[in-house]
């Protein structure tokens, strides 16, 4: 049988706010152990929490770019259930009232097709702490340091039909949200994580099949490894006559397979309700305009302007607009040297080699925009050939040094082209000389010698000779 | 005892010392006192006279005072009358305790109560019943059953409670005292401990009014740790330090809503109080607010459900009773709270997951809060016709120790009278109006949100023409 597998994603985003979402903590990451907790998130009693209004204003930005309805009216909920990285016994997070509603996003797969996915919703919550299994032996650490950091839930529709496809979606929510700045992006600390609900059902079947959800994945390679396993055994489950069983799974990357966690008997019950610590979370329109007058150029709109007015291809258009530093790397480039196509090919060619060789992040780049836009004008003016420009990239690269002048660096590397008539003529007139059978050839008409003169000029020159000029000055000899 | 202070007649550590002697001699007797903080008050009291030699001082400083011990106080106990919090101490003071501590108050000890507040009786306490001071064989009531007795006793002039369904009024009845329960919102919630949020409000509990305004005013105030605190200017409130209650300007127009005054063994007394406001004017008039019936299941239904998840965060795992040697974490869980909660406690968690259940959750919780917005509105409809409601505070006096124990639903009746407020978020002051079998009879006023300035100011009337407020347990009437 043809099996389709249906996909949505819940991705867990953690706004890049100072202080956490209901206390006056720190989020920043890495702190010893318990020493950013207060007493509002180690939950000690009477304590109360205060929402934090920067985490309200990222949210709605974050909504207003997926074109979504903004409910300026939202419940925060308490959502019960005991676990010893769960301080209060409870999680807030919003259940029935979330403060973004639906809306959409475009993905772009590699062959170039456009998907819309649809987003359900998108809520604000609180995250919880972190246990430590593996560093006390018999005995489980607790390390309340991320709770109450703020998460935006975004919760997809069921309208991803591949792996490749689910992780298209989290890598453009990747982008999205380093876009409005509202996530520092970094997976790997942890701030962006999703959890998969997956079924498969047999092709042109109207109804879903029974989903599992897996959860925890926090980075795109693992998404699309997690789930293509989760399919090929639910495939196997149904193709060998059994049933699948709505519950929770977890990736486990080192076997790179997905492990039941609780089933639906044992599901709980989160006995949901209003948190009647905090008040209904309202606002008005004016503060939702307002913050629309903040957002930046979302990348598909940057994506369309580079193809429209400067003239890029879809691939590089979407190459250079699908990561903000890139983005703003490249236009920095192309204000200052007016060269779009050449901006385009070094930082897509040589600079994203070089950064990719030693795994740095273009904001790290060792050459900075107004170096490369520098080089790149002295390409322009014939100062450099590709050749010597890609011996001054590789010297910027090394040099590493912000304020290292572009022009004195060519001078010191001496990598100015020779355009010098005087002293070009010079070497031309004392070839030919020494090459008279070869320049009568040439006289003759074979066109091929001319590629020979050049070639020994170059030679003379170490490659600094403007090759143009050189075919000028040999073809006036003739 | 202020007046004494600023005439030079005694120090406060004098005067503090004399109230410690009084309440180590004598605790024993009523058990109003979990914890007596003789070292943490002497040295308030002696921060306090340093703030008098200086000139700069209020109305309080100086004056000693308990806390209920649901407040936290960093340096003493706090334990909320559980076993579960028998070992904690809060590194942080409620905002209430700062302001008070700002205004130079010296608290000299933390006063029993039901276990998280529940109760009406202080029989709910892991640290043993408080006795009536005017019948030892009788309940202070509950839950701020130690600082109404305290306060009664003599033992302190002040001392704060907290009143959920009626735990400030029910035991201020009971003991003869005057107790007021502010609006929601009036008093900052942070760093009281929780039992149903929606409904929690810290108050005074005096001998008078005039005393009962000048700690609402130390005691109030926006809080931004406190989300439900509200933001207000009452110019009235801020001038009572130097202006004291304010006067009325008119006679009003009190309501006495018939629902409150069926089989009534006060009746008597009632009547009686409502004839001496009668001769400052003010005149009655029968009103009535219907849901008042519904008050009592509507509210076990929403404090139960508040307090069951209130009450999550203690599992034993970061502070508090935790049982010995956990086998697993769910045994951890399961033993901590068996051991560290008492029953009534455990009662109202499992009707309050009960209600919060799928399944249940809109038979109960959801038709519970509907049920609180009409008798909400009851109470602002009455509002356009009066200025204030009068009615007894409880049912019955004191009642005996052990009456009630074995039957939750009678005891839950207790507060028939004071629970409607509470879901309505209103303003109410219980102040003894006369005497039943030697017991003390609570005489409420309720009045509209934020207008605890007509209240305060009909009580002191009141007060100012009947002695009831200065009758001691010693001098029986």
């Amino acid at each position: 049988m043809n099996w389709e597998s249906v996909i949505g994603l819940e991705i867990h985003v953690q706004l890049a706010t100072n202080s956490k979402i209901f206390s006056g903590a720190s989020t920043s990451y890495g702190a010893e152990p318990n020493a950013q907790a207060c007493a509002v998130d180690l939950g000690l009693p009477g304590v109360l929490p205060v929402l934090n209004e920067r985490a309200i204003e990222m949210a709605i930005k974050f909504g207003l770019a997926i074109g979504a309805k903004i409910n300026l009216h939202s419940v925060f909920d308490r959502k019960n259930y005991f676990y010893p990285d769960l301080p209060k016994g409870y999680q807030i997070s919003q259940f029935e009232t979330p403060i973004v509603g639906e809306g959409s996003i475009v993905i772009a797969l590699e062959d170039g097709e456009e998907r819309t996915v649809g987003i359900t919703r998108a809520h604000l919550e609180e995250d919880a702490g972190k246990s430590i299994h593996d560093l006390f032996p018999e005995q489980t650490g607790i390390d309340l340091n991320r709770t109450g950091t703020p998460l935006l839930e975004i919760v997809s529709e069921p309208d991803i039909r591949t792996s490749k496809q689910a992780s298209a979606y989290f890598r453009q929510m990747h982008t999205l949200v380093r876009y409005l700045q509202i996530c520092d992006g970094n997976l790997a600390e942890g701030s962006m994580r999703c959890d998969a609900n997956v079924s498969v059902r047999p092709y042109g079947q109207e109804e879903f099949g029974e989903r599992t959800e897996i959860k925890n994945i926090n980075s795109f390679r693992f998404v699309e490894r997690a789930i293509d396993y989760e399919i090929g055994r639910q495939i196997d489950v149904l193709e060998s006559g059994g049933i699948i069983e709505r519950e929770t799974r977890l990736f486990d990357p080192d076997k790179d397979e997905t492990r039941s966690m609780r089933s639906k008997e044992f599901s709980e019950d989160y006995r949901y309700f209003p948190d009647p610590d905090l008040l209904p979370l309202t606002f008005s329109q004016d503060l939702v305009d307002k913050i629309a007058l903040t957002l930046p150029e979302l990348p598909d709109a940057k994506r369309l302007r580079y193809i429209e007015a400067l003239g890029l291809s879809e691939y590089d258009a979407r190459g250079l607009s699908s990561d903000l530093d890139r983005s703003e790397y490249f236009e920095l480039v192309v204000n200052a040297c007016n060269n779009a196509k050449q901006a385009t090919n070094w930082i897509m060619g040589d600079l994203s080699a070089y950064l990719n060789r030693n795994n740095l992040d273009i904001s790290a780049s060792p050459v900075s925009a107004a170096q490369l836009a520098a080089l790149i004008a002295r390409l322009d003016d014939q100062t450099l050939s590709s050749k010597t420009a890609k011996a001054l990239f590789d010297g910027l690269w090394n040099k590493a040094d912000a304020n290292q002048d572009v022009d004195a660096l060519i001078e010191e590397m001496n990598l100015a082209q020779v355009s010098d008539d005087g002293e070009l003529t010079g070497i031309i007139e004392k070839l030919i000389n020494d090459n008279p059978s070869q320049f009568a050839e040439l006289r003759s008409g074979k066109e091929k010698m001319l590629g020979f003169f050049v070639g020994q000029v170059m030679k003379l020159t170490q490659g600094k000779a403007n090759p143009q000029q050189v075919n000028e000055i040999i073809k006036a000899k003739l | 005892m202020s007046a004494g202070l600023e005439a030079g007649e005694y120090t406060s550590v004098e005067l503090t010392n004399a109230h410690l002697d009084d309440i180590e001699q004598r605790n024993a007797e009523s058990n109003c006192f979990i914890t007596i903080a003789r070292e943490h008050a002497l040295a308030q009291a002696k921060a306090a006279d340093a703030q008098r030699a200086k000139g700069d001082t209020t109305p309080l400083t100086g004056i000693p005072i308990a806390h209920k011990d649901i407040f936290c106080t960093e340096g003493l106990l706090t334990t909320c009358g559980s076993k579960m919090l028998s070992n904690f101490h809060a590194p942080y003071n409620s905002t209430m305790v700062e302001r008070l501590n700002a205004a130079g108050i010296v608290t000299v000890g933390k006063t029993n109560m039901d276990e998280f507040a529940m109760g009406s009786s202080n029989e709910n306490s892991f640290f043993g019943a408080v006795t009536n001071p005017w019948d030892r064989t009788r309940v202070p009531g509950g839950s701020s059953g130690g600082s109404a007795a305290a306060v009664a006793d003599g033992l302190v002039a002040c001392a704060t409670g907290t009143d959920t369904g009626g735990s400030i009024r029910q035991p201020a009845a009971f003991c003869g005292i005057t107790g007021l329960k502010p609006t929601y919102g009036r008093i900052s919630r942070y760093g009281m401990i929780a039992f149903a949020s929606s409904l929690d409000q810290a108050g005074p509990m005096t001998r008078t009014a005039e005393d009962a305004g000048l700690m609402l005013s130390y005691m109030s105030g926006f809080d931004p740790r406190d989300s439900t605190s509200a933001n207000r200017e009452d110019e009235w409130l801020r001038a009572i330090a130097h202006n004291g209650i304010p006067k009325l300007d008119r006679p009003l127009t009190i309501g006495l809503p018939k629902e409150y005054f069926a089989d009534l063994a006060n009746a008597q007394v009632i009547e009686a109080a409502q004839a001496e406001l009668a001769k400052n004017g003010h005149t009655f008039k029968e009103v009535s607010l219907p849901h008042t019936q519904a008050a009592i299941p509507t509210y076990y239904v929403l404090a139960s459900a508040e307090a069951s998840t209130n009450l999550s965060r203690y599992d034993g795992v970061r502070y508090g009773h935790r049982c010995e040697n956990p086998t697993s974490l769910q045994d951890l869980y399961e033993r901590s709270r068996s051991e560290g909660f008492g029953e009534e406690v455990k009662r109202r968690i499992l009707t309050g997951t009960y209600t919060l259940s799928v399944g249940y959750f809109d038979a109960y919780y959801i038709k519970a809060q509907k049920i609180r917005r009409l008798i909400s509105e009851d109470f602002n409809k009455v509002f356009e016709e009066v200025d204030l409601l009068m009615t007894p505070t409880s049912p019955t006096p004191a009642f005996a120790l052990n009456e009630h124990a074995k039957d939750p639903v009678a005891m839950y009746q207790q507060d028939l009278y004071t629970v409607p407020t509470s879901l309505a978020g209103l303003p109410a002051l219980s102040m003894p109006c006369g005497f039943v079998d030697n017991l003390p009879v609570g005489l409420q006023l309720i009045g509209p949100a934020f207008r605890e300035d007509t209240i305060l100011s009909v009580a002191a009337q009141f007060q100012q023409i009947t002695d009831w407020h200065q009758r001691h347990p010693g001098e029986k009437a």
